[in-house]
């Protein structure tokens, strides 16, 4: 892909001072998202996938609570290359959902319960271009027609509390793309939804992405969404991004043993009577990280003196692979899954 | 009763609205329902009632003076200068009626304001905004309302702001904890994904979320507001004579609590009212703006 990322995101790192010390998020987290791509964050819950997100939005707790390092490059066609993380709040506020938009996990609770759909699809157009309310309503029955939801007139006087959750994820989707947006954030944006609506959603994504061309940074836990949707995958654990490859790639040959595991504890029809495999242990506590491989005390193939001095470098294995494991071109993939070969 | 609206009455609507059942469940309220009518009443007269009265409250005939209630061409009688007592009810009523409305308007605009940004930007600026209602709010509002009224010249418009002065910080509390609850909702974290200004998120996303509990505490603030109208003119720093108003009709009737008893026991009877009905009112409203209550 030649085309210049929307948006480049180098040594991310958010730090938590809490009452109990201070708690590392995300350690170094880059990343690069181009124009019209999938780029999916892959984790379990407290990876620090949506923390990420909120990071690049500036929506993490202000300064003696919570402290962000690194940048987060916004490239849109319509201005220089901007650094989201250093901007003036006023200007930050102006890309916040006119060129970088996100939508939320659960569609019940992010829409307010007091204003209609009209009113709440029409206000970021009214505040982000100075559109005059009749305009702006009008827009918001297009948008509500853009994203299928039927009779689009009639809903713009509805309240959320009148629309199934499919309906609601789909006026959230209409209100984040009101202005537009080069960068879609998506932080589980199907989780809290049936798995056909979850289907319908993924589509309506991918469509819309299609029409506008923006970039899509999709955050799930799902990998069954996740192979669905995605371009390019990256998984993270611990704060960390510990593999990053194009999505065939991840699915068909993992390096790191965790997305192995990952990929093994997805239940499958063909083992259907076999017990459901998982990785054993937990995910370690971010405020005490282990001073090697954040994963090595769960990992089969740890090496003692190896895998738990140092934490490992993030290596190419090829150009588009990254994989951040000492061991990984000791490990082979088998029908089984890795195995250690030396 | 015909078989076609026993039919209609026995099918719900598929989506009932929630104003309507609100308005089921304040009907329902017996004593808000009362208290409605009472201040309606009170409103109505003080409105109109001067235009189909005979008598002008400020008309001075000696000679009528002290009649009964009731004995006469004077409805409720006739004070110590031999004015009409039902005229000069009606006038009071709109001066009384009037700071109360007006003292309440200022009163939750000032709360809401200072609540409201207390509340969203917490920290520092809540923290100072909060403390100084708390130091406020030590004073014993009388006695501040006293010490206020007794420097500045008392004028229906400088009693209505004193009184105010008095009454918001309550609301500014009430504000404040709603907005900071509602502030950590996922709906305002999404508004400020959008980039949404902070006025809009303050006025528009988060203020009609907690319109509930500020609508009750407005109606409680008139009765709040015309009780603590009628305590200053009673002590003579309120609304000044000749000008009526309910406070300081009463305090004129001290003097002849035993000899002219109406004089004393109409205006108190007409405060009464008022306050009553305000305060059967606000429990009415706060009943029906519970969202919790919409399962029964």
């Amino acid at each position: 892909m030649t085309a210049a990322p929307v948006l480049d995101v180098s040594d991310l790192r958010v730090r938590f001072n809490t009452d109990s010390g201070v708690v590392p998020a995300v350690n170094g987290v880059s990343f690069t998202l181009a124009r019209g791509e999938t780029l999916s964050l892959v984790g379990e819950s407290g990876s620090g996938k949506s923390v990420t997100s909120l990071a690049i939005m500036r929506l993490t707790p202000t300064a003696p609570i919570c402290e962000v390092g690194g940048s987060a490059i916004l490239r849109d066609a319509d201005g220089p290359p901007r650094n989201l993380l250093t901007l003036p709040e006023a200007e930050m506020r102006e890309i916040r959902g006119s060129r970088v938009a996100m939508i939320f996990q659960e569609p019940a609770t992010s829409l307010n319960p007091v204003l209609t759909l009209g009113e709440q699809i029409a206000e970021p157009i009214r505040y982000h271009r100075g559109t005059p309310r009749a305009t702006a309503l009008r827009e918001a029955e297009r948008l509500l027609d853009l994203v299928g939801i039927p009779d689009a007139r009639r809903r713009l006087s509805s309240y959320p509390h009148q629309l199934s959750g499919g309906m609601r994820q789909r006026a959230m989707i209409a209100i984040a793309l009101a202005c537009e947006p080069a960068v879609l954030i998506a932080d589980e944006p199907t989780t809290a939804l049936d798995v056909t609506v979850q289907a319908q959603i993924l589509e309506l994504l991918r469509e819309l992405q299609a029409r506008t061309g923006m970039a899509l940074l999709f955050i799930t836990h799902n990998l069954g969404v996740v192979a669905e949707m995605a371009d390019r995958v990256i998984v993270m654990y611990a704060g960390r991004v510990v593999e990053q490859a194009p999505l065939q790639t991840l699915f068909r040959r993992p390096l790191m043993p965790y997305t192995d595991g990952l990929l093994r504890s997805v239940p499958r029809l063909s083992s259907l009577h076999e017990p459901l495999e998982a990785i054993p242990g937990n995910v370690p506590d971010p405020a005490h990280l282990p001073s090697g491989c954040s994963f090595a005390p769960r990992c089969e193939h740890a090496e003692a003196g190896r895998c738990d001095t140092a934490v490992p470098e993030l290596q190419s294995a090829t150009p588009d692979h990254l994989v951040r494991c000492v061991r990984w071109h000791e490990l082979t993939r088998t029908a089984d899954g890795l195995l250690a070969t030396q | 009763m015909t078989p076609a609206s026993a039919s209609t009455e026995a099918l719900p609507l598929a989506t009932p609205r929630r104003a309507g059942r609100g308005v089921r469940r304040f009907a329902r309220h017996r004593l808000a329902l009362i208290g409605t009518c009472t201040i309606l009443f009170l409103v109505l007269a003080s409105a109109f009632g001067p235009y189909l009265n005979p008598y002008d409250d400020l008309h001075i005939d000696i000679v009528h003076r002290f009649t009964a209630p009731f004995s006469g061409p004077h409805l409720l009688g006739t004070d110590q200068l031999g004015r009409d007592m039902l005229a000069r009810l009606e006038k009071a009523g709109r001066i009384s009626l009037t700071v109360g409305f007006a003292a309440m308007v200022l009163s939750i605009a000032a709360g809401t304001v200072i609540g409201v940004v207390a509340g969203y930007y917490g920290g520092i600026v809540g923290a100072a905004l909060m403390r100084f209602v708390d130091a406020v709010l030590c004073f014993p509002s009388i006695f501040l309302l006293l010490a206020l009224a007794a420097f500045i010249e008392p004028t229906l418009l400088t009693i209505t702001i004193i009184i105010a002065a008095t009454a918001w910080m309550e609301v500014a509390r009430l504000v404040e904890a709603q907005i900071r609850a509602l502030r950590d909702r996922d709906f305002a974290v999404a508004a400020m994904a959008l980039g949404a200004p902070d006025h809009v998120i303050m006025f528009r996303e988060l203020i009609p979320n907690a319109l509930a509990p500020i609508v009750v505490a407005a109606t409680l603030n008139v009765a709040r507001a015309i009780l603590l109208e009628s305590y200053i003119s009673f002590l003579g720093y309120g609304i000044q004579p000749p000008i009526p108003s309910w406070g300081n009709m009463l305090n004129n009737a001290q003097d002849y609590l035993v000899t002219a008893p109406w004089l004393a026991i109409l205006p108190g009877a007409a405060i009464t009212l008022a306050v009553t009905g305000f305060n059967f009112l606000g429990d009415g409203l706060r009943d029906a703006l519970d969202p919790r209550l919409d399962i029964r």
